[in-house]
């Protein structure tokens, strides 16, 4: 049931009465019921890998909340006759089951992660390495669909897991309200990853009906419909024609790159924003995704804008455990006292950021070029921390560190690195990606932006004209939301103003989305990770 | 305390810690000396700074850093 079916508008409509016309007492059970019956249409099976994340995750939370409540209860007796050699020996033994708990239930759901996803990558590996040592007779690939929204819901349970080990949040007792909080319809299928302790509060509440807070939520649901529709599924077509055709070189890639760029942003932005708003008009707050990514000056701003859900998780989960790890702690001083300070200090930031991209990396997907991507990032980033105080002075010497024509010349520079580091998103493999990179600066046919080339990748004039204007209404929309919510700032206007506006929008939807006769309602991009 | 010094001066052996009032805010401990220093907290002392609890406040004095693991300790 995808977002962009009438099937699903059909389902909003029909979860947002209910919502309101039941007992409150009833709410977020019947949401229960909508994830369900929505996780149900994308494949009955699937619904199982889910339960087995919900149970595992859940109980094994539970297990650790008991655990910590008796230790907090055993030390408020026992704590004034122990010293503190016995405190600490008492905590690690504790620390030890709660750890059991932990890992039984990170390992199964990593497990079943690695066999959906990444089974056959890695089997694809191994018939590369007997292929190498010339065996002919290579691993069979195994069959299995991956379930949807998988690495979003996996990654949403083990960053609560993680936070009641932690003792940062406490355990959900109930299993079914535990299970919502995985399963959450507008969000399952591609984020943002929510945490537990930010969601719960408005999560379980029981909701009055808000006409404000309800009309709020829709009118970002449909500016989510207007950026996925409008924008996203017209450029696919040329994005699609471009890579999907090896000898689109040089220009071709160029103009694709940038296209990809708006493509990604129109259509994951506009996916999240349909997400929120329905979450919004729930009366439930989801975390945000984005902070108009595209104006960041630099690669490390962009990527705290950016799929703003997942690169916390990454700290938070990977990050930020690592680079304080009693190894990384060891390796540290043992680099300090060789190396000198300098060099100890960067060993916890270098080693941590690797393995938080790898992970990011492969997170988007089984293949290499993820990984390559997810590096690539990890290497831009340390190398602009290490430039970091030399641009500074570059910029006092050139006396430009106000000027505003220079932040332009940044954030067009960032927007060109990120469409380079994405080519390997828009590539199969390794080689066509490097291949149709170098051919952006070797090859000779910039000619094709003009003399009319670009109207044979699927797009009509009048598509290019409806796009360049609706990209200049997100941009301008961006500019007005530096002062604040867009939203609220319409609200003062006179009725029949927002009543054109908002129409108005809806009809561009209605008429300028691209659907119709032989089109193909597309899938969200990120709905494959 | 004694603990927390030897881990601070290891780290910058030419700072005199005790004296110092605004150790995050004039730049005497960068975000990477912090990470550090959480590390070596963890392994002394066995709590757990959170990310929540990564706020200049809580590492601009030797005092404050005593205050949030005695706080920490008591937590767990």
């Amino acid at each position: 049931m995808l977002f962009t079916s009438y099937l699903f508008l059909g389902f909003l409509a029909l979860v947002l009465i209910l919502y309101y016309v039941l007992p409150k007492r009833a709410q977020w059970p019947l949401l229960l019921i909508a994830s369900y019956v929505f996780y149900f249409a994308a494949g009955a099976h699937f619904l199982l890998y889910m339960f087995s994340t919900t149970v595992t995750i859940w109980g094994a939370a539970v297990l650790i909340d008991k655990n910590h409540a008796a230790q907090k209860a055993y030390l408020k007796e026992h704590k004034e006759g122990m010293d503190r050699e016995a405190l600490k020996a008492y905590r690690s033994s504790q620390k030890k089951i709660r750890f059991r708990y932990f890992l039984a239930a990170l390992l199964v759901n990593l497990l079943v992660l690695a066999v959906v996803k990444y089974a056959n990558f890695f089997i694809d590996n191994v018939n590369g390495v007997l292929k190498a040592f010339g065996s002919g007779e290579g691993l069979s690939f195994v069959n299995i669909a991956l379930p949807m929204g998988i690495s979003f819901y996996t990654f949403q349970a083990i960053g609560y897991l993680v936070d009641v080990y932690r003792g940062n949040t406490p355990a959900e007792k109930s299993l079914p309200r535990f299970a919502l909080f995985v399963s959450f319809f507008p969000q399952v299928v591609q984020g943002p990853i929510n945490r537990f302790g930010e969601m719960a509060p408005t999560l379980y509440a029981p909701h009055g009906f808000d006409g404000r807070q309800v009309s709020f939520g829709l009118q970002r649901v449909l500016w989510g419909y207007f950026k996925k529709m409008v924008i996203a599924d017209r450029i696919l077509v040329a994005v699609t024609a471009i890579f999907g055709d090896p000898s689109h070189q040089g220009a071709y890639v160029f103009v694709g790159m940038i296209f990809y760029r708006l493509q990604l942003y129109a259509d994951f932005s506009g996916g999240i924003d349909i997400t929120i708003g329905i979450a919004e008009a729930l009366g439930i707050s989801l975390r945000e995704n984005f902070n108009r990514p595209y104006f960041s000056k630099s690669l490390p701003e962009y990527w705290r804008r950016w799929h703003m859900s997942m690169n916390a998780w990454f700290r938070d989960y990977i990050f930020y455990p690592l680079s304080t790890s009693p190894a990384l702690v060891a390796l540290t001083k043992a680099v300090r006292k060789r190396f000198g300070a300098g060099a100890g200090k960067r060993v916890p930031l270098y080693i941590s950021s690797f393995a938080a991209w790898a992970a990011t990396g492969i997170w988007h997907g089984a293949s290499w070029n993820f990984v390559v991507w997810g590096l690539t990032n990890w290497f831009i980033l340390m190398l602009s921390e290490e430039l970091t105080p030399l641009y500074a002075r570059f910029r006092k010497m050139t006396h430009t560190e106000h000027k505003r024509s220079y932040d332009v010349f940044q954030i067009g520079r960032t927007f060109l690195l990120i469409g380079c580091v994405n080519l390997f998103d828009c590539h199969a493999t390794l080689g066509s990606t490097f291949r149709s990179f170098a051919s952006m600066f070797t090859m000779n046919n910039y000619h094709i932006i003009g003399d009319g080339s670009l109207l044979q990748l699927g797009l009509s004039g009048l598509d290019y004209v409806i796009l360049a204007g609706a990209w200049l209404l997100v941009l301008a929309v961006s500019l007005v939301q530096r002062k604040g919510s867009v939203r609220a700032q319409i609200e003062p206007l006179p009725y029949a103003v927002k009543y054109v506006m908002f129409f108005g929008l809806f009809l561009i939807v209605l008429l300028m989305g691209a659907y119709g006769v032989g089109y193909d309602q597309s899938q969200f991009i990120y709905n494959r990770f | 305390m004694k603990e927390l010094l030897e881990i601070l001066e290891e780290l910058h052996p030419e700072v005199a810690f005790e004296e110092e009032t605004a150790l995050v805010d004039d730049g005497i401990l960068d975000s990477l000396d912090i990470v550090s220093l959480i590390g070596e907290i963890k392994r002394v002392f066995d709590v757990t700074v959170t990310a929540g609890d990564i706020i200049p406040e809580n590492f601009n004095t030797v005092q404050a850093m005593m205050d949030l693991i005695t706080r920490l300790e008591d937590e767990d």
